[in-house]
């Protein structure tokens, strides 16, 4: 898990953080936080698919699910196992 | 009692004297919407009332009442005088939705600059474009936004002045750029405005169309009429309500709607300047007690799928009024909206172009589900022949709407680009590019776009633009983007494409290609599919036919293919 943790991580932040300055953590808030946002979500959602090779339904793909890099990885693991 | 009162009366003798009278406005006086804005309102006796109250991430609040965005729009347009903007200069604002873009906006337009604001998300080309059209004199930004100016920055030397407005002295500044800190700046409670008159430019909005680079859609001044009657009428914004429209000024919605109609007519209106969660938004209803809340179809459906559930655990009942923008709002929304909220939302349709409401629902006329309403007072419209551009009075066939120029907001210009302009007009009629129906009862029905430009989440995206970003990634040979159906956004982009030799087709390509995609343009321009392709379906004499691929996206007969280059 925190292998995955920081894997997820490491991409959010080069992928689609603008602020240099601002430092991140497994938990803050990347939807609502306004970092990720919808349609960048569809991206995101695709990494993981093509990195863990798995499929997420889109209705699992919820902008909750993808709020923090935490909660993605829960959401990676139950499809995972 | 609503302010519209009876729509039938209203369309009766209407004309904009009405509006021109309650905003003390003769025709040749000076008429300026950042003074309108605020001066006027403290003049009125408003200035303790409150006009803006600003929600951040975290929580973060900061309030304004109409004195202290009078205040602050004088002293940015003080700050921007000083380093030589002058009238009719290009100022873009480049920012999140935060209190320095609202007040940024007043101030440009005091000192009779024209206000370019521009959607923060975009990438480094597609604001190198904008501001390239524009030749762009001044951007203010935020610190997390400079980087895609620096790396543009080369190509622009009509770019005098970087504005940081949020700089932290951590980090260096870099050329041309300077920092404008508004909360310690010294107040400036004597300004002069820029006496501009009906047709002074204003607003320099872009919007996309299916060929070309994006179009720079020129408003002037007088514009605040149209925006100030339509929010009094349409959106029913009484003295007592606060009010939320969730568009970012980026956007057409966001200025017509976000700052000019309401405070045009002294009204409190609160921002939240946050990613999108339902539950958010309504913490954020309840919390301030929202009264009027305009909105967009794409989020409508996004609460809608976050169920309604979540709705009963707010108390949401100070909402008196809803309404919505951007792309035709379903009728199932509508629908759910009067279920779980009370209320339904009123579909207003408009566009950059039109720069205020043209068509829609009135509060005390019967909403029809799914409709887009009638035309507002002072409007004439109608449904057009394809062929001949003549009305069609045969109730429910379809054809082009079109409006008849000369109603306050209309755009007067794209800015250089005279030729597309003047393509817009037709037979004597304004044709914004959809296409509608009018029932029996004179009520009007999207039928679709007239061209092949997208409409995601209420945003249009340019199919060429995003073709022509795809051929500059290595990868791509060629490419044709179309709409693909989308049960949140209506529409999303789709793209196929053939790969150059040595490049394999796989999901690694097809990420990398979108990632692409969405830092040069925009994470809205960025293909939600794509789809690798052995040969696009061509005309023999070499013309990408996008029609057949959406045809097929849509699930639609693919029509004439005698033109097919089939070897």
């Amino acid at each position: 898990m925190e292998e995955m943790k920081d894997i997820v991580l490491e991409y959010v932040i080069n992928e689609y953080l603008e602020d240099e300055d601002e430092e991140l953590s497994y938990d803050t808030p990347l939807i609502s936080g306004g970092i990720v946002d919808s349609f960048s979500m569809v991206s995101l959602k695709r990494f993981l698919e093509n990195k863990y090779k798995i499929s997420i339904p889109d209705d699992k793909a919820t902008p909750e699910a993808f709020d923090s890099v935490t909660k993605i990885c829960t959401l990676v693991n139950e499809f995972l196992n | 009692m609503s302010n519209i009162g009876s729509y039938e009366e209203r369309i009766k003798d209407f004309s904009w004297e009405v509006a021109e009278k309650e905003l003390d406005y003769k025709p040749g006086d000076v008429i300026n919407i950042g003074w309108h804005c605020s001066d006027r309102n403290c003049l009125k006796g408003k200035g303790d009332k409150l006009a803006l109250i600003w929600e951040g991430l975290g929580g973060a609040e900061k309030k304004y009442t109409f004195n202290d965005i009078r205040l602050a729009s004088n002293t940015i347009g003080h700050h921007l005088r000083s380093l030589g903007i002058k009238n009719e200069d290009r100022v873009c604002l480049f920012m999140d939705k935060i209190p320095e873009l609202y007040l940024s906006f007043l101030g440009v337009l005091k000192i009779g600059a024209i206000a370019q604001p521009l959607f923060s998300a975009f990438g480094d080309e597609s604001l190198h474009v904008r501001l390239d059209n524009a030749q762009t004199k001044a951007i203010i930004t935020q610190r997390k936004h400079v980087g895609k100016v620096r790396r543009i920055l080369e190509q622009m030397p009509y770019l005098e002045h970087i504005i940081i407005v949020d700089h932290d002295g951590k980090k260096p500044l870099k050329e041309r750029e300077t920092v404008f800190d508004l909360e310690n700046a010294e107040k400036i409670d004597e300004f002069e405005f820029f006496p501009t008159k009906a047709e002074s430019p204003s607003v320099l909005h872009y919007t996309s169309g299916t060929t070309g680079q994006p179009k720079g859609v020129k408003h002037v001044h007088y514009s605040i009429m149209s925006q100030y009657l339509t929010a009094k009428w349409v959106l029913d914004l009484q003295d007592t309500d606060i009010y939320w429209c969730t568009a970012d000024p980026g956007w057409v919605t966001g200025t017509s709607y976000g700052i000019i109609g309401p405070w045009s007519q002294g009204i409190t209106q609160c921002v939240l300047d946050t990613g999108f969660s339902a539950e958010s938004w309504y913490k954020f209803i309840e919390k301030n007690k929202v009264t009027m809340w305009y909105s967009a179809p794409t989020a409508i459906r996004s609460l809608m799928k976050a169920g309604d559930e979540l709705v009963m655990k707010y108390d949401l009942s100070s909402l008196r009024h809803l309404a919505s923008v951007g792309e035709p709002l379903n009728a199932e929304a509508v629908i759910w909206s009067e279920k779980v909220y009370g209320k339904p939302f009123y579909d207003t349709y408009w566009q950059t172009e039109t720069g205020s409401m043209m068509l829609t629902n009135y509060p005390g006329m019967k909403i029809k589900p799914g409709s887009m309403g009638k035309p507002f007072p002072g409007i004439t419209a109608a449904v057009l022949e394809e062929k001949t551009f003549e009305p069609i009075t045969e109730p429910n066939k379809p054809g082009l709407i079109g409006f008849k120029p000369g109603w306050p907001a209309m755009m007067r210009a794209y800015w250089n680009n005279e030729e597309t302009y003047s393509k817009k007009f037709v037979n004597g009629w304004y044709l914004p590019g959809d296409k509608s129906t009018i029932d029996v009862d004179g009520y009007y029905w999207f039928v679709g776009r007239d061209d092949d430009v997208i409409n995601t989440g209420g945003h249009l995206v340019s199919p060429f633009e995003v073709e022509s970003a795809l051929l500059e990634h290595d990868a791509v040979a060629e490419s044709a983007v179309v709409a693909k159906p989308d049960e949140v956004n209506m529409e999303v982009v789709k793209a196929f494409v053939t790969l150059n030799p040595g490049f394999v087709a796989n999901d690694d390509l097809e990420l990398q290609i979108m990632n692409f995609i969405r830092k040069k343009l925009s994470p809205l321009a960025m293909p939600q599919e794509i789809e690798y392709m052995e040969k696009l379906p061509k005309t023999r004499s070499g013309k990408i036919m996008r029609r057949m691929l959406r045809a097929k996206e849509w699930g639609q007969d693919i029509g004439d293919t005698s033109t097919l280059d089939d070897e």
